[in-house]
């Protein structure tokens, strides 16, 4: 049984989470691995993974322009903006 | 309390109108909703508006539809134009969608009124409501146990009576495992059955909208109006949509029933097997033929759920990033900083949970062996359900392996996810699923009988449980809240 390592999955998660929650979510996580980890037993050998329980592929559509929501109606729950733009902390280090 | 087609009557008939039906319901919610909490916001007066516009529809002769007037609750994770949706999370808390779902477009159209949005497990992910980040709801019939989840405030709002009937989200259990411990009906629909434009998405391959009612030609009237295809939606799917209502009252003679096996287990509460059992002979006696059927991969579904729900929403979830909405941080020095310190302050601990899970299963080196191998039970699973429909138009059994629970008493995230154990296959295999009250324990609280039906076949599932529901008394006892 892979030990998870929840450092790793918190950063890939983007999901800061304090020392308490770490030690909490490695105990759940493993009792949940472990139960998960009786799939083993079944012989999947040769069977097709399903995706989609109703098959349909390439779903297509004419390329028509259509009218869409105004920018002033998408930025309305922006916690941050400015101007007709979503503001967000600097992403290039100086 | 009259149903939704007793409503409609008296509408028509001139001796009630919308505006006195909302303004009582308003009233009773009023009274009774400190106590139950099934509402997260209160739509008083686009409700009363809605209600002068259909009455004057009525009036004129001239309804929009058999639910013109109705007032109805909608589970919070349904985008709402103009109307906050929270999916009862902090990081949500203050988000106000800019457009509607297809299925609000659709009631809207039919004239249904909105009396509010109800609470539920956040994102939907919980079988309790008790992961709500804002408060509990509590279940009608017991105030000291859990109405079910995730959509608990809906099927708490039906039981009660503070709302003519409701729409919930099913992605693992969450109309039906309510309804059951709510005493209500629940429908979650085919795959497909229903647009999930402006559903908040949990798991993307697996939820589905569907009703909570009183009774099943309430639960039939109202996927009428929301089921079909939708453009807006391309996993919606193009199979024209039967008259549900005209299913009802057909009888069921020669129908046959499967019981599968696998659904008694160890741990389940004698008093649930003693009601599923008494309604499967109840069937036969209306001219059902039973026969035992089996779903071998049963026991390995609820595993390989919880590696691909969790996947699903561990890339859906994403999308809360403290940018285009919702709840930011404050203080983040630059971008990556601020993403973590948002996330972590705006989910809870069992989204969390799930979010570390998915991304466990989806990361590089597990794949194969946790996500492609629960896709391929999940090949297994729906096999065995295509196989036992070659010989039985439905399925019978518990839709819960037990009553509802008292809040707090499960503790551990494993112990909660058992309560979706029958019905889980059910969305791994995108059927139609019906939950309905078979009995009550000796302590009073609702009984459900789960019926599972054909991919599209929502016409025969419901006249089944229509059938049963008018050779039995349960849909006609109601809670006793003052």
């Amino acid at each position: 049984m892979p030990d998870p390592n929840v450092e790793h999955l918190a950063r890939l998660a983007r999901l800061d989470l304090s020392e308490a929650e770490k030690e909490r979510m490695r105990a759940q996580l493993d009792a949940i691995l472990t139960y998960i980890d009786k799939l083993r037993q079944l012989d999947t050998e040769g069977v097709e993974p399903t995706s989609h329980a109703i098959p349909m592929v390439n779903v297509m559509r004419e390329d028509e322009a259509r009218p869409c929501l105004p920018a002033g109606a998408m930025l309305a729950n922006a916690p941050e903006r400015e101007g007709d733009f979503f503001r967000v902390p600097k992403i290039i280090e100086e | 309390m009259p149903t939704i087609a007793e409503l409609g009557a008296r509408y028509r008939s001139g001796e009630a109108t919308p505006t006195e039906v909302v303004e009582s319901y308003l009233q009773r919610i009023e009274t009774l909703d400190p106590q139950v909490r099934a509402y997260v916001t209160l739509t008083r007066e686009s409700a009363l508006a809605q209600a002068e516009a259909a009455g004057k529809r009525l009036k004129a002769g001239r309804p929009l539809s058999l639910l013109d007037g109705v007032p109805l609750a909608i589970k919070d994770v349904i985008c709402t134009n103009g109307v906050r949706t929270t999916c009862a999370s902090k990081i949500l808390e203050n988000f106000v969608p800019p457009y509607d779902a297809t299925v609000m477009a659709r009631l809207g159209a039919a004239g249904a009124v909105m009396l509010g949005k109800t609470n539920m497990d956040e994102f939907a992910m919980g079988s309790s409501t008790e992961n709500s980040a804002f408060f509990p709801t509590r279940n009608p019939w017991d105030l000291a146990r859990v109405p079910g989840g995730s959509s608990g405030g809906s099927a708490a709002a039906v039981a009660a009576d503070l709302a003519a009937g409701a729409l919930g989200s099913d992605t693992g259990g969450s109309i039906r495992q309510p309804a059951a411990f709510c005493g209500t009906v629940g429908v979650k629909p085919t795959y497909g059955r229903v647009s999930r434009y402006g559903l908040v998405a949990f798991a993307s391959s697996l939820d589905q909208i569907g009703p909570l009612a009183r009774t099943i030609r309430d639960a039939a009237l109202l996927l009428q109006v929301i089921a079909g295809h939708d453009p807006l939606d391309s996993t919606s799917t193009d199979v024209p949509v039967p008259d549900y209502p005209a299913a009802l009252g057909q009888g069921i003679q020669g129908l046959r029933v499967g019981i599968p096996s696998e659904y008694v287990i160890e741990g389940m509460d004698p008093e649930v097997g003693k009601a599923v059992s008494a309604a499967i002979e109840a069937l036969k006696g209306l001219g059902a033929k039973t026969e035992k059927v089996s779903l071998p991969t049963t026991d390995y579904a609820l595993a390989a759920y919880y590696l691909i729900a969790p996947a699903e929403a561990s890339s859906n979830l994403a999308r809360y990033d403290g940018v285009k909405y919702g709840h930011r941080a404050a203080g983040g020095k630059d971008l990556i900083q601020m993403y973590g310190r948002t996330r972590a302050e705006g989910f809870g601990p069992e989204v969390k949970r799930r979010i570390m899970l998915g991304t466990y299963a989806l990361s590089a080196g597990y794949y194969d062996a946790y996500y492609g191998k629960a896709q391929r039970v999940r090949t297994l699973v729906r096999r065995d359900f295509q196989q036992a429909f070659e010989r039985v138009d439905v399925l019978a059994c518990p839709t819960t392996p037990s009553v509802a629970f008292k809040l707090g008493e499960k503790e551990d995230p494993l112990q909660m996810y058992f309560c979706d154990i029958f019905t889980i296959p059910v969305n791994l295999a995108g059927l139609p699923g019906v939950s309905l009250p078979c009995g009550f324990t000796q302590s009073g609280l609702p009984i459900g009988l789960q019926l599972i039906g054909k991919p599209f076949d929502e016409s025969t599932l419901l006249s089944a449980a229509y059938a049963y529901e008018q050779a039995t008394p349960w849909h006609t006892r109601a809670p006793a809240l003052t």
